[in-house]
């Protein structure tokens, strides 16, 4: 009698068919499951990255298929990497991707410590302080960008307020030396959450009974900080910088629609410029030289990274 | 069906296939979302009636104009079956074969070019330019002009203030330094209670503005793209000292006499700082002067107009475009008919009347012309004396380099007028090199 569902589809598999998968080793069976997978892969990522590695040593320009195309052996990279001005967009990235990840590492585990604290009110608190990380990039460029307003921007006016200077004299994203710094607040603003998630899932993972053992010895709140606290809660610190890292040294959405690269070059990330080169002035060859030195940056940095990581996890 | 019914009913048949074509087209026309493209889908209405061929229109706003569309060429896209592509875009539209050559059409068509004003054939329709190849016909004229708020130059405090301020009387500015000197008086003036600057001009650092913006300066202080045309010889030209002096009079102009926060300020922005009463002067396309004189709050009896300054040299940054059709399209023959209609003398006319810029010699040359409007007079000065950028197939690289350079030297502070020109004659030089034209 077939009762259960697995005799019934058994059942129903054809004598032919069943006799066919019988005589399938594991492994062919591993690759009939993971061959489509595998080849949807070679497709969308490991193709293009040959693609482009091979266009890299080419003059190609994709706005004129129809133009003889020569291999110039490493003359893009040569040039890249002798361009002064790709590397203060080095320089503009760096300083952008440091800042952020050091302002929303100090203040997301802030606001992780405080918010697992037992308090009334404490669940809308986390809602209200995830808010700016759930909306796109592009509508809080245009919000931040009112907000910088120097004539009737509100965070002119608040800093105008405490300071006594007047609001029009200085131009958030319009002064070479504050521009910087406005990309990286507005990042700020909206990423801090996204750490302090991963913070507050790394402190509610310590167990109870480790603060408690260490109360009994007697150990003061900042011993128990230093040598409970953030030793389990690195791995998750660690994590969120990876992920942050990653997100900022491709970030393009947010500070377009802030600066746009402005003024001047001075907030020209190296995605912006990558994307100047790749689809305003369709050099094809040379931008994909570029997009390999930053792939291979990333790369080897985050392959360092997670060494460490791992390092950390063992500990 | 009795033998008249049947002869009727041929005729009726007959008389129908006789004025319109044996079928419709849908037909999509792009161009920049701005006043103009409106007035041309009401004239394009009279088209449709006549053809019956339906009109459709793909309107994209100026930032993002030259991205999309160019994208679309170069894809082969089949969006467009006419594109009024910007008059820099002749070179790559022609080369690339994104543009049909239209000279065959024009002959079997009895379109002349000597029709048009030379100019506007030069610029919107040549390439190799000057030469009698023919991509496009001059559909809009345009040129970079200033307007300002006559009723405050007009104003018998102001005009005394300014006087005892410059020893000048208050006017429309005849030279660059004198709109300078204009500008410096109105800047942070109290004006009916309200804080007024003195100029609101292009600093956009994205697509085109501050290029289009400065060359207004550079062409009149002097500046040159090449010391020979056609050579690319760029050394002393595009670095002269009078490009210099040009470069440092715009920055000066930027530092002195601007809103604040005009950092990345374009047609949309001047007009905003204009119509609410920020800006003593502002400069923008003509062709968004008929808009602007109608405004109910700042044109009007408070709005004049005025022609690019000169300096050493009578110049104004060239603007317009002409329409082409678009090789990918399936739908030349019917594309050309739109052509045809619109180059007529009637349609050109109408064209003016409803507030586009014909380049038609039987609208500018019409003795009613420079009174038609209280600007025409000095679209007309401006189109005599109009300089454009590159149109090389390579102009996005060279308008992007141009950009990157202005913007440095005038907005971000970084280097001097010298450097920032010499590094753009290098950048221009290494296109060329790659280009095999150097």
């Amino acid at each position: 009698m077939l009762d259960k569902p697995i005799e019934k589809m058994a059942q129903a598999t054809p004598a032919t068919l069943a006799k066919q998968v019988k005589g399938l080793s594991d492994k062919t069976i591993a690759w009939i499951f993971v061959g489509p997978t595998i080849l949807l892969l070679l497709a969308v990522n490991i193709f293009p990255l040959i693609w482009t590695i091979n266009l890299s040593f080419t003059n190609f320009r994709a706005n004129r298929p129809n133009k003889e195309v020569d291999y110039v052996g490493l003359r893009n990279y040569e040039r890249i990497l002798n361009d002064s001005d790709i590397w203060l967009n080095m320089q503009a990235t760096a300083h952008f991707l440091i800042w952020t990840i050091v302002l929303q590492v100090i203040i997301g585990f802030a606001l992780a410590w405080l918010i697992n604290k037992k308090f009334k009110g404490n669940d809308l608190w986390t809602t209200i302080i995830v808010l700016p990380m759930m909306l796109s990039p592009a509508v809080v460029g245009n919000f931040w960008t009112f907000l910088y307003q120097p004539q009737i921007g509100l965070f002119n006016y608040v800093i105008a307020f405490f300071t006594g200077a007047d609001p029009s004299t200085f131009e958030m994203l319009g002064s070479v030396n504050l521009a910087p710094w406005a990309i990286v607040i507005v990042d700020t603003w909206m990423w801090t959450p996204f750490v302090m998630l991963i913070c507050l899932a790394g402190l509610r993972s310590i167990p109870d009974y480790i603060y408690e053992a260490a109360e009994i010895d007697r150990a003061s709140s900042w011993r128990q900080f230093w040598t409970i606290t953030l030793p389990m809660v690195l791995p998750f610190l660690m994590l969120a910088v990876l992920f942050r890292g990653i997100e900022n040294f491709k970030m393009f959405d947010l500070v377009v629609q802030l600066t746009g690269g402005g003024p001047g070059s001075i907030t020209e990330l190296a995605s912006i410029n990558l994307k100047r080169e790749a689809f305003e002035k369709w050099r094809t060859g040379y931008s994909s030289a570029f997009a390999i030195i930053l792939f291979v940056t990333v790369f080897g940095l985050a392959s360092i990274y997670v060494k460490a990581l791992n390092k950390v996890k063992e500990r | 069906m009795n033998h008249k019914h049947l002869i009727a009913a041929t005729m009726l048949v007959g008389s129908g296939l006789a004025t319109t074509p044996s079928f419709a087209d849908d037909l999509t026309l792009c161009w920049a979302a701005w006043d103009p493209a409106n007035a041309l889908v009401e004239l394009s209405k009279e088209f449709e009636a006549e053809s019956g061929h339906n009109m459709s229109f793909e309107f994209v706003p100026w930032p993002n104009f030259a991205d999309r569309m160019l994208n679309e060429l170069n894809s082969g896209g089949k969006l467009c079956d006419l594109l009024i592509g910007d008059s820099q875009w002749i070179g790559g539209g022609a080369e690339n074969g994104h543009y049909v050559k239209l000279n065959d059409f024009f002959d079997k068509e009895s379109i002349s070019m000597d029709d048009f004003a030379p100019a506007t054939v030069y610029a919107y329709s040549t390439w190799p330019k000057g030469t009698p190849n023919y991509y496009a016909l001059p559909a809009m004229g345009d040129a970079n002009g200033w307007f300002y708020r006559k009723d405050w130059f007009e104003n018998p405090d102001i005009r005394a203030a300014y006087k005892e301020a410059t020893g000048n009387e208050l006017g429309e500015p005849k030279t660059q330094l004198e709109l300078m000197e204009i500008a410096k008086f109105f800047q942070n003036r109290e004006i009916d209670g309200k804080k007024v600057y003195g100029s609101a001009i292009f600093t956009e650092r994205g697509s085109e503005g501050i290029t289009m913006g400065a060359t207004g300066a550079l062409y009149t202080f002097g500046f040159k793209y090449e010391n020979t045309p056609g050579s690319y010889d760029m050394d002393g030209a595009v670095n002269s000292a009078d490009a210099i002096a040009g470069l440092e009079f715009y920055k000066e102009l930027y530092k002195c006499c601007t809103p604040p926060g005009y950092t990345n300020s374009y047609m949309e922005q001047t007009l905003d700082a204009f119509k609410s009463g920020q800006a003593a002067m502002a400069m923008n396309w003509f062709a968004f002067f008929p808009g602007l004189y109608a405004d109910p709050d700042t044109g009007g009896d408070k709005i004049g107009f005025f022609v690019n300054p000169a300096q050493k040299v009578a110049a104004s940054t060239l603007g317009g475009q002409g329409i082409s059709v678009v090789q990918y399209s399936d739908k030349q023959d019917a594309a050309l008919e739109y052509i045809k209609w619109f180059a007529q003398p009637e349609v050109q006319s109408q064209w003016w009347a409803l507030g586009g810029y014909s380049a038609h010699n039987s609208v500018l040359q019409d003795p009613g012309f420079v009174d038609s409007q209280p600007f025409a007079g000095d679209f007309l000065e401006a189109m005599n004396n109009v300089q454009d950028f590159w149109q090389e197939p390579t102009y996005a690289e060279l308008l992007l380099a141009m950009q990157k350079r202005l913007h440095d030297y005038i907005v971000a502070d970084q280097g001097t007028a010298e450097e920032a020109l010499n590094k753009l004659k290098d950048d221009w030089t290494e296109v060329f090199e790659d280009e095999g034209k150097l």
